[in-house]
């Protein structure tokens, strides 16, 4: 029997459900069996004409339909399935009425290139000016629009489908979103607020102007041939992170709430830890501080010390600064254990998820966890003399894993990282 | 659920610093001073036939002194960063490095100021024909600005303040239109509450000048046309005149204000929200009613700061859930500064404690009589903010001691 309390006297807080889906698939048992096998999800880009683009594969998520689509649309659906799938598992609530608050990591939501084609099609005449698209806006012609495009949308239409109590919160800490829905869910259980959180992240925008954004920051792999090589975390020839579609719900409850209900524990959000870059809009800054900072942090939160930690999930994004950035900050905070301790990047084979990806690689980590056994960082065949980690590369290994950092940094200085356990410490 | 009600053994929260930026103008005094003679800051002729409450021109170098970083923003992130110093400044830690450097950020924000150049271009020119496949990506990749993304995207406003401002603890960004604002203003008390924090900026900025939001609120037609007319004059002729509007508040412990001698303009008691389906008339009043109660008791002499939009049905729902509170003087937020949607709730909390301050309400402006005079001075105001779609938030904000 283990204490409800960590040693802080807050509450355990306890994973018992788990839903995913990326470009490798949907639903956990068919993602892990890819993800261990080393098979890559990054394809060619279909959805729309790559022509004119510097970068033309991704991470996408096309075996869901969406109709009409819109990238929102796809997140929406997305973060329906995988929040079906986690409740399934964690037999929690009763239909349509889960008992905890909704936490929602989505990307930002505006109006998109579809309708606004729409919009100037319906202008009717070949000059035209955008108060000619805003005066044939009204009507009620595109109500639907309005409620689509609406930021709060996803997470109103989750909470109503699944009966989520409260305000349910939508988030943006740009790549560490996921991550930071699930600190949020952690500390309503912490205060004692709630018994039960569900924590969902997704995203779902492999579109043009997406695309086009990232390229003109210069953030995109342009290995285009073969599209499975073009995630090289932690290789010397990477060239940028490949962006991609895909969503994580968790199930947190309390420890003392998931025993008495008698379901399945998976594992232990021990700790959790964010800390915010004042450097530059999209760098870090050059001494790591922050980073570092936010990782002591996150060992401070659970308790534990760099020695008690025996697997790192990368960001590892495979942009040029990330990888060197992560490898020396986690020099910075693990000493010589940097080069010990087995890490991979799950981006190497599912790309980047963005605002998913925390939370995406909470659930990996947790199936790790499970499993015992590290999913590989495939397209290592070349790494980088610089970074010293002890790279899982390219094959899956079997491992006495029993507490994992996973770590998370955004554009705007957005730094997060959580340790999940096996077991509460 | 959702309610963060100061519970015994819990710190007290108190708010010691404001900072606005609105249609009214700078600071405290500027937009007290419209507030008591009844200004509001319309245009009807820039957007016609739609109405927005412009930014009252503000010196951006006082609080954003490198053009760099000027450059770097929209003018939505340029008036929330300047908010936000205002609101650092108002809280005399301004340059603070050791307060700074841990101080909890949770920011209310929409984002995607677009290009409408690059947006016509591209429309007009399939409009006369071209369709090639690669068309829109080959004009995007030439004409969008490498750095517009950056000033597109929601948690930047945030990023940008840490920037700018030197803030180095946390920074969360909460999406999600009107209840983002009661949202972060909960979580961010919450933590306080709770001993997780000991003192955040919370805010969010907004600006109504905008015709692409235009366009995605006249997909709803919640855009106010032609006239002007105060928020609960508009039943027969609804909709939201956008603001434009930066409101930021610091949130700290009395335990951390009191250390440094800060003095509180008023003390967050509790902040709630919810969802209404708002399938049925009545559903929305139900809701505010259910947060009403959960609010802490009142006991000492009160009134309402309300957002309400002016859009339909929503303005009149509440106004039904007010007729039962008639003895509390509402004030409505809408009329005064338009919809500053995310940061209707922030300056909805700054005018409470603005108000509890100053020992006085501000004067009504209205012609329905749904808002009345008040006597005295108002030591518990509660702030309404329903959105015009979903979310619905409550606040009480309480004179301390």
């Amino acid at each position: 029997m283990t204490a409800p309390r960590d040693k802080f006297g807050r509450p355990v807080v306890v994973v018992t459900g788990m839903g995913i889906m990326t470009s490798l698939g949907a639903g956990k048992a068919d993602n892990w069996a890819k993800l261990v096998a080393g098979e890559s999800g990054i394809r060619t880009i279909t959805r729309f004409p790559v022509e004119g683009l510097k970068t033309t594969m991704a991470g996408t998520v096309d075996f869901v339909s969406v109709d009409p689509f819109s990238s929102t649309g796809l997140s929406e659906r997305m973060a329906e399935i995988v929040t079906q799938e986690a409740l399934e598992q964690a037999g929690i609530g009763a239909k349509a009425d889960f008992p905890g608050p909704l936490f929602l990591a989505v990307a930002p939501v505006e109006v998109e290139w579809p309708q606004r084609r729409e919009l100037g099609r319906a202008v009717g005449a070949p000059d035209f000016t955008y108060d000619d698209l805003l005066r044939i806006s009204g009507g009620g012609k595109y109500s639907a629009y309005h409620h689509r495009f609406m930021f709060g949308s996803v997470a109103a239409h989750l909470a109503e489908t699944f009966g989520t109590k409260g305000s349910p919160i939508s988030l943006s800490t740009a790549c560490a979103s996921g991550a930071t829905s699930i600190q949020l869910g952690v500390e309503a259980i912490r205060r004692g607020e709630t018994d039960a959180a569900l924590c969902v992240a997704t995203d779902g925008t492999v579109n043009p102007e997406a695309l086009v954004r990232f390229s003109l920051l210069s953030a995109l792999s342009t290995q285009n041939d073969p599209p499975q090589a073009a995630s090289r975390p932690f290789s010397k020839n990477r060239d940028g992170f490949v962006m991609a579609e895909g969503a994580g719900a968790l199930v947190l409850e309390s420890y003392e709430a998931a025993v008495a209900r008698g379901a399945k524990i998976l594992g232990v959000i021990a700790g959790c830890g964010e800390l915010t870059d004042s450097f530059h809009r999209t760098r870090s800054s050059p001494d790591g501080k922050p980073i570092i900072g936010c990782m002591n942090k996150t060992l401070a939160d659970a308790g534990m010390t760099p020695d008690q930690i025996d697997h790192i999930n990368a960001h590892g994004t495979a942009t040029p600064e990330n990888d060197k950035m992560e490898f020396n900050t986690t020099s910075a905070v693990f000493g010589d254990l940097a080069q010990k301790i087995p890490v991979t990047s799950n981006k190497s084979m599912v790309g980047h998820t963005i605002s998913a990806a925390g939370a995406v690689e909470a659930i990996f980590s947790l199936l790790t966890l499970e499993h015992q056994r590290i999913p590989p960082t495939i397209n290592y065949d070349n790494p980088d003399p610089t970074i010293l980690f002890d790279v899982v590369g390219n094959k899956a290994r079997d491992a006495r894993v029993t507490a994992v950092m996973s770590n998370s940094f955004g554009f705007g200085g957005q730094n997060a990282s959580l340790i999940l356990t096996r077991e509460p410490a | 659920m959702t309610e963060t009600a100061s519970k015994p053994g819990q710190t007290e929260v108190w708010i010691t610093g404001i900072g606005l930026a609105t249609s009214l103008g700078e600071g405290l005094d500027a937009n007290w001073a419209a507030l008591q003679e009844k200004r509001i800051n319309v245009d009807e002729k820039g957007f016609a036939p739609y109405i927005v409450h412009p930014l009252m021109p503000v010196s951006f170098d006082s609080q954003i002194p490198k053009k760099g970083d000027q450059r770097q923003m929209e003018a939505w992130q340029r008036i929330g960063t300047y908010a936000a110093g205002l609101a650092l400044d108002s809280a005399g830690i301004k340059g603070n490095k050791d307060i700074l450097s841990k101080i909890d950020m949770v920011v209310a924000a929409g984002g995607g100021e677009r290009d409408l150049n690059v947006d016509t271009g591209v429309l007009t020119a399939e409009a006369k024909g071209a369709n090639a496949p690669g068309f829109l990506n080959e004009r995007l990749m030439s004409d969008l600005r490498p750095t517009l993304f950056l000033a597109q995207l929601s948690n930047l406003l945030a990023g940008n303040i840490a920037i700018v401002h030197g803030l180095g603890g946390t920074s969360r960004t909460f999406m999600g239109e009107e209840v983002a604002g009661a949202d972060a203003a909960r979580i961010a008390l919450a933590r306080i509450a709770s001993g997780e924090s000991d003192i955040a900026l919370v805010g969010g900025s907004h600006n109504g000048e905008r015709k692409d939001l235009m366009v995605l609120y006249e997909f709803g037609d919640f855009n106010l046309k032609d006239k002007f007319a105060p928020v609960w004059a508009r039943k027969d002729h609804a909709g939201f005149a956008l603001g434009s509007a930066g409101a930021f508040l610091v949130l700290e412990s009395k335990a951390h204000a009191e250390a440094r001698g800060a003095k509180p303009f008023a003390k967050l008691s509790s902040v709630v929200a919810d969802l209404a389906r708002r399938k049925q008339p009545g559903d929305m009043a139900a809701t505010l009613e259910k947060l009403w109660g959960q609010l802490p008791k009142r006991e000492g002499k009160g009134a309402i700061i309300s957002g309400a939009t002016g859009a339909e049905p929503a303005t009149s729902e509440e106004r039904g859930f007010l007729k039962g509170h008639a003895d509390f003087p509402v004030r409505s937020t809408g009329t005064m500064f338009g919809h500053t949607m995310e940061t209707q709730f922030p300056l909805g909390l700054a005018l409470a404690a603005l108000s509890i301050s100053r020992g006085a309400l501000f004067p009504p402006n209205d012609s329905t009589g749904t808002e009345i005079e008040m006597q005295g001075a108002p030591t518990q105001i509660v702030v309404v903010g329903a959105g015009h779609w979903r979310g619905e938030g409550m606040a009480l904000v309480e004179a301390v001691g």
